[in-house]
């Protein structure tokens, strides 16, 4: 049974963050965090590595977070995430939910062991990875999920030459029993998905697009319309995948009855980390991205 | 009840005593026998516990962090490289006060790859925070693990158990296992002063300041330094503590020993050679040979070596001649650590008086080099006859 | 006065507003809601709330009308480009530099 699709007006009011955070002006992920933790609601445990999150969080002694959050290191995100889960385990606590926040660096580089460690032993808690694509907090250096073309701190010049990892995936193919993509953008479908999977067993993946303004080189109030450019553009998909079955969700679906989309071009030209990109690169992107969508429409037919 | 089993079967029995709610561990010879069998116990309903069989070291301390700082009482235990992938989480577990206990089979690291015993693996651990103990055989593996829970809780600081690997993990002894009832008589169940949980939401490790700073009720929070000042202190008052948990284990379990040294024939004794461990075994019976020489030699083992007892190791060595420190461990570059810090609790107390022994340094055993006794007892009397040598000499060293 | 006697010896948070500080030194536009335009003021009913939704600050709030908290508002702009009747602007603050004399 389809569940009833939150809108802003039967958005729960209840937050759990503060105002005031030490994130910068106009950050996507504070916007994905905050509508992200009204899903998993007051009985959550949260676990952090070092991260833009980290920073949004506060410094000791003061937090912005009303939920217990655990910072751990870098590399031991997921595995920290079972070790409270297997805490609660202990105390028979079956009711607590367990998610872990993690940055693009700190999923798809430096965390993925542990990541993968804990999505094989099926450990049942939630794994959001935000990915704004670099490292932001550190002064935006290069990550696996750094799409190519983006001029980062250490791609300075050239742009990154390579491909972003595509970290769902790798999650999918650990035979999860969800695994989403999800953007800042789309706030609702963030929240609706996080509804949607809090009862199914094992590891939960989430991937959520982040813009970022620093980062990315945008003005900070088009920081959702650039993330929607992503979406519209076909170059960054909302879906999920579900015990292995693939849907595209909110405005992506819509897409594959619109069968139009907007040219990639725009997405590129809204942020400065592209401007090394030549026409040809655009070009090249936008045949991958069409090719793409000819699967999903013909999956459609 | 007295039975016949191995290093790490007494290190696996002594963790089921302390009723650990969670273990994690990732395998490396020669730790592997004590997490298979507490992979048993469990399975089989002996200990109810959470097994996780992590995919790292790494994560192996990252499940022992997180569950204890939820509440609940962890072990762990590696070797060698191992416990080097952890280094990480070993400094992170002393910062966020977690009684976590780790049993450390000692090995040698790479490079080159050597499965074989020395101790240079939790040695370079030294300056972690942590506790350690060092074992010399099996009854004290045992009793070690549980007087670590107790010692960890009382203090909120993490401890290494370490023993030798194969010597000790590997060969099989008679120890006393006591009744559950017992220990549970010395050990009560884990009351973290704090864990996490929904109902009173906190947030744990965040980026702390260098200077102090105003918390939400108005009151003035440490800085940095203030927190890792604390662990100093509380590290220097395990001392006393580690007195207190000697006193509590005798008097339940009937076993009673030095908190912090193991001395053998050392009243009388000119000479007294130290170290860590089954060293110190195998130097009782070079100790007996050179006695029956005449000659007035005894061997002490240093069984708390962080947080360093120097006082009880300066009254100790007071009025000998000489001190030879065995090490299977080098600070790379100098000499072993045990050494330097010896000489440099024995400058503190007794510097000045006229009174200071001579203090010379061997290394042996390392990546399992067999120690030959005939050896230790050759080196010990060159040893007390002349200083050998300014620089730590290498024992059996086929150069 | 130090700290020997604080309730903790870890880096032990507890949560509250405002750790970043405020931001009403710094920030360099704000937003200003026109009411003739802003859907749930002109319905006088609960509706649209897209400020709200998207605000990364959670400083506007799910009221009619919608207000705005201006200690810690970023001046970020994203609730003026979204709204979808333009019924926010971003001034320059130094428009309300004599205001906030007064």
């Amino acid at each position: 049974m389809q569940q009833a699709k939150t809108t802003i007006l039967s958005l729960p009011t209840q937050e759990f963050v503060h105002p005031g955070t030490r994130a910068c002006t106009g950050c996507g992920l504070s916007i994905a965090y905050r509508v992200g933790l009204k899903a998993l609601g007051p009985d959550t445990m949260l676990i952090v590595p070092p991260s833009c999150l980290t920073v949004l969080q506060g410094l000791f002694p003061v937090a912005s977070t009303k939920l217990p959050c655990l910072n751990v290191t870098f590399a031991s995100t997921a595995a920290a995430a079972t070790g409270i889960l297997a805490t609660l385990k202990a105390q028979g606590n079956t009711h607590t939910t367990v998610a872990a926040w993690a940055g693009d660096g700190g999923t798809s580089d430096i965390g993925l062991q542990a990541l993968s460690g804990a999505a094989e032993r099926g450990d049942n808690f939630i794994y959001f990875c935000y990915d704004n694509e670099g490292y932001m907090n550190t002064g935006v250096q290069r990550s696996g999920t750094t799409p190519i073309g983006a001029i980062t701190a250490n791609t300075p010049f050239k742009g990154k030459l390579q491909q972003k990892k595509d970290v769902p995936a790798i999650m999918a193919a650990h035979h999860l029993s969800y695994v989403a993509a999800c953007s800042a953008a789309y706030p609702l479908d963030l929240y609706d998905k996080i509804l949607k999977c809090r009862d199914l067993p094992g590891t939960k993946y989430f991937h959520i697009h982040i813009p970022c303004p620093p980062g990315w080189g945008y003005d900070p109030r088009y920081g959702i319309k650039i993330g929607r450019l992503a979406v519209e553009t076909g170059y960054y998909d909302l879906y999920e995948v579900v015990n292995g079955e693939f849907r595209l969700t909110a405005a992506s679906e819509k897409l594959v009855e619109k069968r139009k989309l907007v040219p990639v071009r725009e997405y590129f030209r809204s942020q400065s980390r592209f401007k090394v990109l030549t026409e040809e690169q655009i070009a090249d992107i936008q045949k991958q991205i069409d090719e793409k969508w000819e699967g999903y429409y013909k999956k459609s037919d | 009840m007295h039975i016949i089993e191995d290093g790490n079967a007494a290190a696996a029995l002594g963790v089921r005593l302390c009723r650990p709610q969670v273990i994690a561990a990732y395998p490396i010879t020669p730790q592997t026998p004590v997490t298979e069998k507490l992979s048993e116990y469990v399975e089989e309903g002996s200990l109810s516990a959470q097994y996780i069989p992590v995919e790292s070291e790494h994560s192996a301390l990252a499940v022992c962090i997180a569950a204890s700082s939820a509440g609940a009482r962890v072990f762990t235990a590696t070797s060698a490289n191992g416990l080097l992938y952890m280094h990480e989480q070993v400094q992170w577990a002393a910062g966020a006060r977690l009684p976590i206990v780790m049993c450390v089979v000692n090995r040698a690291v790479g490079a080159p790859w050597n499965i074989w015993n020395d101790q240079q693996d939790s040695i370079s651990q030294r300056d972690t925070g942590w506790i350690q103990m060092y074992c010399a055989d099996h009854q004290q593996i045992l009793d070690t693990v549980i007087k670590a829970y107790w010692l960890a809780e009382k203090v909120s600081i993490p401890i290494m158990v370490c023993y030798d690997g194969y010597i000790l993990s590997h060969t099989f002894m008679p120890f006393d296992l006591p009744e559950a009832r017992a220990v549970d008589a010395f050990l009560p169940p884990f009351q973290p002063e704090y864990a996490l949980n929904p109902r009173e939401p906190a947030n744990l490790n965040t980026v702390t300041l260098p200077d102090v700073r105003m918390d939400v009720h108005g009151e003035l929070a440490h800085g940095y330094m203030e927190i890792r000042y604390l662990l100093q202190e509380d590290l220097r008052l395990a001392l006393g503590a580690a007195a207190e948990m000697e006193k509590r284990f005798a008097g339940v379990f009937g076993r009673e020993a030095d908190p912090y040294l193991e001395p053998y024939r050392c009243d009388d004794a000119d000479f007294v050679a130290v170290g860590l461990g089954s060293l110190t075994y195998q130097l009782r019976v070079s100790v007996d040979a050179l006695r029956a020489e005449g000659i007035r030699v005894g061997v002490m083992g240093v069984r708390f070596y962080r947080p360093f007892p120097d006082e009880a190791i300066a009254r100790a060595l007071t009025g000998k001649t000489g001190v030879i420190v065995f090490e299977k461990a080098l600070s790379y570059g100098y000499e072993g650590a045990l050494a330097s810090d010896l000489k440099s609790a024995l400058y503190e107390y007794l510097g000045g008086t006229g009174r200071l022994p001579t203090v010379q340094n061997f290394i042996a055993g390392i990546g399992g080099r067999e120690i030959h006794t005939q050896d230790l007892t050759d080196t010990l009397r060159a040893a007390i006859q002349a200083r050998v040598s300014k620089e730590p000499a290498w024992i059996g060293l086929k150069l | 006065m130090g700290t020997r006697h604080y309730r903790r010896k870890t880096s032990h948070s507890e949560h509250g507003p405002g750790d970043g500080g405020r931001t009403g030194s710094w920030r360099v536009e704000r937003p200003v809601f026109d009411r003739n335009l802003c859907i749930p003021c002109k319905r006088n009913k609960e509706a649209c709330f897209i400020c709200w939704l998207f605000c990364p600050e959670i400083v506007i709030s799910r009221t009619i009308p919608p207000t705005v908290d201006l200690e810690y508002c970023k001046g970020c702009g994203i609730c003026a480009e979204e709204c979808p009747t333009k019924a926010i602007t971003m001034v320059d603050e130094a428009k309300f530099a004599e205001e906030d004399k007064e």
